[in-house]
């Protein structure tokens, strides 16, 4: 358990789910939602697999008021609905929302169709991981219901990126998440839900404006920040870290804005990473890839791109393609506000600018960052849901045959995520040939000495990230063809 | 492109009962969140939670541990280690060198030593957690690798060699006087597990020293006798129960015994039902997986790239303890033959002693690490002689009526390698692809595709002749309805749905009345663990006979009322039909009941016909074997060693499937889980500290959905089991794990394709990007 709230404010937390409003009174700061589901509700359809939002077992559906959520235009009927992982879900994450579990789907006339076609495609064998699977596809259902789209089979693999089976091979499953489909349509009511959503929408105790957080984050500097919690969610569930006083940010809706003024793009910290990497990849589409393969879909729904640049993981891919586009932060503590170079922001492994009560409010592109050729690169194990091994984002705009602008920010190749100023230097002014090429090859040597760990060699960092060079270089030469030579992702 | 659905869905012989592609018997609950596992029973009043204080070295002695400082700790109840358990401190399923808790010796970090008892599981890990903290220990020197043991002479059991000369000197000799000689080493690495449900027992005491375990168990008979000896009783007093797993893929043989072990003694010395569910990452660090091996082989063939003679040592990471590494080493030197006549072959299986967790059973047990190498060498030496690797796999294939006998001395007399091949390659497209892929790989110097055709041949048996045995108990109650019990445990491979299949197709009854229980040792005695790919073989051929001696009873009671013979009453569509007469079941049923007819059996089945001799490692230690085959092809990058699988098509021998859509389904994610072990699943143990440092999902990678190919070609041979196995079925477990070899190999294929296949890639397993791309620099800078 954790510390309770140290301010003295009430921290009733009141959310839908089963068709009624849920009020718990006391429920810990760091409770998960899935040990609240299992231990304290005994409703035992949701399953832990990791306890770390890798497997997906324990996925949920969080319904959101749509003003309350940061793609307001994306609802099914007035709710907002995102699959997320129960198991790093904290509780007070819940209030103002709907809670929708496995128990839920099964309606009067029986199985919903997610749940009848996984069972005639044969898309369960022990079964462990199915209800997850069920809530994601149960999501899948109702989001393109209301878009009136189907999702194809490479989108479908997408969306249940974050639900590891281990028994079926997942033909089954992705052949059931098209079949569902074919069953008569069966629709959620959102109105009730809706109505219990504007009946609980007051506030639960935790800030609820830009003003209030800045006021209770500088008076309390010693208190954790917690938004969607996918990474301080496993201290408390691997590291059995006591938090002591947490300030949710989640109630925080200007906190969520993204918007575009005044020649720039400005990103609220508290965005969902997939709302913020869907911005970024609207004005470079060559970003679609990085955003597909940032962690699973859960994660990225509850995630915040703020958390991930705060955090500061020398392995998070967040920060290596906003130093790419040469992106600001916007710190906030109190009512001081200031903007910061990402790429002056990390001071050391995991040590950052910020000062005491300082925290990240935005982060802002300007445009002109998006008249560059920009790539991002990702080598991981897997495609899908892993970390890093090395992360590359690759940008340059040419004057004639010469390098005008270059930005080379890496991740995973040392102890931050930084730009090769080495080989940046070696590059700017000079022909984009292949004996430059060469040189800035070499000069990554001389920019990082990366790390031997369980993701890869230091050898091998080195070497991918110079082929990677190699590949942005061959990318930029002759159009389409060169590309399709360099994509195992083109070969048909 | 489109995932294209199986085919042979509706084999020809379907019945009432077999052959039909029903679905799971547990489907409409996994969906709904209903099926229960242990974690989801209802927990009792009282009940208490524990967690294990782990080893935080990988070698050590451990000098002293401060015992009380745990118990100290918030919602604590109860702290126990090695000096409290009242009978023994072995957890070994055959040798009994491992211990529960440490015994003064730490063997590997993870390696538990202590137990907590706790209110909550919370406040359990929380002080388990602590373990570190209040552990004095002497480190000592660890040893990591195998290969390192191996050099020191470090084992857990002695070697294990097979050998067989047809020419005197044998392989060595065969090996000098062949046209060509190869010499190469492998390495393959392990895998784990990662069933979805982690290990977990429930322990409830019960009266007169009972104890109930609710174990998430492949061998509840298994766990029976561990507890009994742990807690110094007998069998009788220790009741096993297991409805499901969430997964098992022999990590839940014998492995599961250290929990039922601790959340026993926990519940006896506390009188209080205890739950020990492990979280994921304790998990990684106390339990074993598939086995690593390393492999040195010196190969002598003709030029047809026939072998001659093969020598091979073998050196598997067993782990600090044997567990089952014994009949690991085992199957795998009897799988090194694969699909192919080795006439003279020398064999030497180490199995090394490591400071690391105790390998185990995974699905194939050793049989893939045997074959896989074998595979590698025929790829080699097609290189060698510039032939295609699918005619040099063909001119080594088994014979028939010649050259057919493995090296362990069992004929091999339901060889279909040959139709399946030629099946397979026709539908495949496999020489024009080859082809394609040629002239794609001549036109792009970065990207290169890579096609492999492999094929598997895999006996079924437990290699240990006694395990081959199994019991069935069949109900059919007064209303017509019936239950059936057997000594397998349901793992997802749907051995309930095939049994109650099988049961429904033997009474001539619907489905429907057929309702499968929960594995309990109350029920059946002396089971064995359901593993070797023989559950439904065994299980299904003792349910059919109670089954049919209820069948027999039921048909002489009609006769004896209804007049003519026993032998002529029919039992199909739900009906019985006697003379003119026809009955629905459930009448006859009742009438018989009223009649005092025992409307309940028990049912055994032995396999017949094996033999072994462990000592000279030669007999017929399986039954049949299964076969089957795979072309994979991918497009590997050259830059960065990032792949993918572009398309595969399977072709594979379940014999007369009991049931199609679950043998497809066991095809499909054996296929998909075995190219995670030759790809993505790389396991790290930090060369320093001895630390598994890939030890959750998160660092420990296995397919998802993105990685099951866009064209995925599965179907069913049409074939029959040449043994009487359960209505000539075959088994499937297994088997279909080796079919992924195709995708290795297929990316070798690229990879030697990056130097105009001149060089014979030096690649490990898993194929990681990083281990492609080394071995593309590798051919490159040989070129």
């Amino acid at each position: 358990m954790s510390a309770p709230p140290s301010d003295g404010l009430s921290r009733e937390i009141r959310f839908f789910h089963r068709g009624e409003i849920v009020r718990l009174p006391d429920v810990p700061a760091t409770r998960s939602v899935l040990d609240w589901l299992r231990e304290d509700h005994r409703r035992t359809g949701t399953k832990e697999g990791c306890n770390e939002g890798d497997c997906g077992a324990c996925t949920v559906v969080v319904g959101e008021l749509p003003e309350h959520t940061d793609s307001p235009g994306q609802a099914v009927r007035g709710l907002r609905l995102r699959p997320v992982n129960a198991c790093i879900r904290f509780m007070p994450s819940l209030h103002g929302k709907a809670l929708f579990t496995v128990e839920d789907l099964r309606g009067p006339r029986g199985l919903h169709p997610a749940q009848q076609a996984l069972v005639d495609c044969h898309g369960s064998q022990c079964g462990f991981c199915t209800p997850g699977f069920a809530m994601t596809m149960w999501a899948s259902y109702e989001n393109h219901g209301a878009a009136g789209t189907r999702p194809d089979r490479a989108q479908l693999a997408d969306e249940l990126a974050g639900n590891l089976c281990r028994c079926t091979g997942y033909r089954p499953i992705l052949d059931a998440g098209q079949q569902m489909f074919d069953h008569a349509p069966v629709a959620l009511d959102t109105a009730p839900v809706i109505a219990a959503l504007r009946a609980i929408a007051d506030a639960s105790g935790a800030p609820r404006t830009l003003a209030e957080l800045a006021r209770r984050y500088a008076a309390s500097p010693q208190a954790r920040l917690v938004a969607g919690g996918t990474d301080v969610g496993l201290w408390v569930t691997k590291q059995l870290r006591d938090l002591g006083e947490v300030i949710s940010v989640t109630e925080v809706d200007e906190l969520k804005t993204i918007a575009h003024d005044a020649g720039e793009l400005r990103i609220g910290a508290g965005a969902s990473l997939e709302a913020a990497w869907a911005a970024l990849a609207q004005r470079a589409p060559s970003l679609t890839e990085a955003w597909r393969r940032f962690a699973s879909p859960p994660i990225r729904h509850a995630g915040t791109m703020g958390g991930n640049v705060a955090n500061g993981s020398p392995i998070g891919d967040s920060a290596p393609v906003l130093m790419a586009l040469d992106a600001q932060l916007e710190l906030r503590q109190g009512e001081r506000m200031r903007r910061v170079p990402l790429d002056d922001f990390y001071t050391g492994y995991q040590a950052n600018r910020l000062e005491a009560g300082e925290f990240v409010q935005a982060i802002v592109v300007p445009d002109t960052a998006w008249a560059r050729t920009i790539r991002a690169y990702k080598i991981s194990k897997r495609f899908d849901s892993d970390i890093s091994a090395v992360f590359a984002a690759l940008a340059i705009s040419l004057d004639g045959e010469r390098v005008a602008d270059v930005r080379l920010v890496f991740g995973g190749m040392a102890a931050v995520v930084r730009r090769a100023a080495t080989a940046e230097a070696v590059l700017r002014g000079q022909p984009w040939s292949a004996a430059t090429l060469a040189a800035a090859q070499a000069a990554l040597a001389r920019d990082f000495t990366p790390l031997d760990d369980m993701r890869a060699s230091a050898a091998y960092r080195l070497r991918v990230a110079q082929n990677l060079l190699q590949r942005f270089w061959l990318e930029t030469q002759g159009g389409t063809a060169a590309s399709e030579a360099t994509s195992i992702w083109s070969v048909a | 492109m489109t995932a294209t659905a199986p085919r042979h869905l509706e084999p020809p012989h379907a019945s009432a009962g077999v052959g039909t592609p029903r679905p799971h018997e547990s489907a409409h609950l996994h969906v709904a969140g209903t099926a229960t596992y242990i974690d989801d029973i209802p927990e009792l009043a009282g009940t208490l939670h524990a967690a294990l204080g782990l080893s935080p070295v990988a070698h050590g002695r451990l000098r002293s541990m401060d015992l009380a400082k745990i118990r100290a700790l918030p919602g604590v109840v109860d702290v126990f280690c090695a000096a409290d358990i009242p009978g023994h401190n072995d957890c070994g399923p055959i040798l009994h060198d491992d211990p529960i808790l440490a015994d003064g010796e730490l063997r590997h970090v993870g390696q538990p030593v202590f137990a907590v008892v706790a209110r909550t599981r919370g406040d359990a890990r929380r002080a388990a957690a602590r373990a570190r903290e209040v552990l004095d220990i002497e480190p000592l020197e660890p040893v990591l690798t195998q290969r390192e043991a191996h050099a020191r002479g470090q084992y857990v059991i002695p070697a294990i060699h097979l050998a067989r000369d047809t020419v005197e000197g044998g392989a060595r000799a065969a090996i000098a006087a062949a046209p060509h000689r190869l010499a190469g080493a492998l390495e393959v690495g392990g895998q784990e597990q990662f069933y979805l449900e982690g290990q977990i027992s429930y322990a409830v005491p019960a009266e007169d020293d009972g104890m109930k375990l609710h174990c998430s168990t492949q061998h509840p008979s298994e766990m029976q006798h561990l507890v009994a000896h742990a807690l110094g009783l007998k069998s009788h007093h220790v009741h096993v129960e297991c409805r499901r797993m969430g997964g098992g893929f022999g990590g839940k043989e014998s492995q599961s015994g250290l929990f039922a072990c601790v959340a026993a003694i926990a519940a006896r010395r506390t009188g209080r039902p205890v739950k020990l569910r492990l979280d994921r990452d304790d998990d990684f660090l106390i339990t074993g997986r598939r086995h690593c091996f390393s492999y040195d082989y010196e190969v002598g063939f003709d030029d047809a790239g026939r072998v001659l003679g093969l020598a091979m040592t073998l050196i598997s990471r067993a782990g600090h303890s044997a567990d089952l590494s014994g009949p690991v080493m085992t199957r795998a030197l009897c799988h090194v033959d694969n699909a192919y006549w080795l006439p003279d072959v020398e064999l030497h299986g180490f199995s090394a002693k490591t400071n690391t967790q105790s390998n185990t059973a995974f699905r194939g047990f050793g049989g893939p690490q045997g074959a896989i190498v074998t595979e590698v060498i025929l790829d080699s030496i097609a290189r060698r002689l510039q032939l295609d690797a699918l005619d040099v796999r063909r001119a080594n294939y088994y014979g028939i009526g010649e050259r057919d006998t493995t090296p362990y001395g069992q004929p091999v007399r339901d060889n279909i390698l040959d139709p399946l091949t030629d099946a397979l390659v026709a539908s495949s497209g496999y020489r024009a692809r080859r082809e394609a892929a040629a002239a794609f790989n001549a036109r792009s110097p970065w990207i290169k595709r890579g096609l492999a055709f492999t094929p598997v041949k895999f006996g079924i048996s437990f290699n240990v002749r006694h395990l081959n045995q199994a019991g069935a108990l069949v109900h059919v109650y007064v209303d017509g309805s019936i239950l059936v019990n057997h000594g397998g445990t349901e793992m997802g491979q749907g051995i309930n749905t095939k049994v109650a299949q099988v049961v429904a197709h033997e009474l001539g009854v619907a489905y429907g009345r057929v309702r499968a229980t929960a594995t309990d040792t109350q029920k059946i005695a002396n089971t064995s663990a359901t593993a070797a790919s023989t559950g439904a073989d065994l299980n299904g051929k003792a349910a059919q006979a109670a089954a049919l001696t209820i069948r027999k009873r039921l048909a002489d009671f009609a006769a004896r009322t209804f007049g003519g013979v026993a032998a002529d009453v029919v039992f199909e569509n739900d009906t019985v039909r006697v003379q003119d007469t026809v009955l629905p079941f459930p009448d006859l049923v009742r009438r018989a009941y009223e009649d005092r007819v025992q409307l309940w059996s028990d049912g055994f089945y032995a396999t017949p016909g094996l033999r072994w001799d462990p000592k000279a490692t030669k007999g017929r230690p399986f039954y049949y074997f299964s076969y089957g085959a795979a072309v994979s092809e991918v497009a590997v990058d050259t830059l960065t060693g990032e792949w993918r699988l572009l398309r595969a098509d399977v072709l594979h021998d379940v014999g007369r499937s009991l049931n199609p859509a679950i043998d497809v389904g066991q095809i499909e994610g054996a296929f998909i889980q075995g190219m995670g072990w030759l790809t993505t699943e790389e396991l790290v143990w930090h060369p320093k500290t001895g630390l598994l440092t890939t030890h959750a999902p998160s660092t420990y990678k296995i397919p998802t959905a993105n990685d099951c190919p866009p064209v995925f070609n599965v179907a069913l041979f049409d074939n029959e089991n040449v043994e009487d196995s359960i209505h000539r079925s075959k088994a499937v477990g297994e088997p279909p794990l080796l079919l992924a070899f195709s995708v290795f190999l297929a990316i070798r294929d690229a990879v030697s394709a990056a130097a105009g296949h001149r060089i014979d890639p030096p690649l490990r397993a898993p194929a990681t990007p990083e281990a492609i791309l080394a071995a593309i620099d590798a051919v490159r800078a040989r070129d």
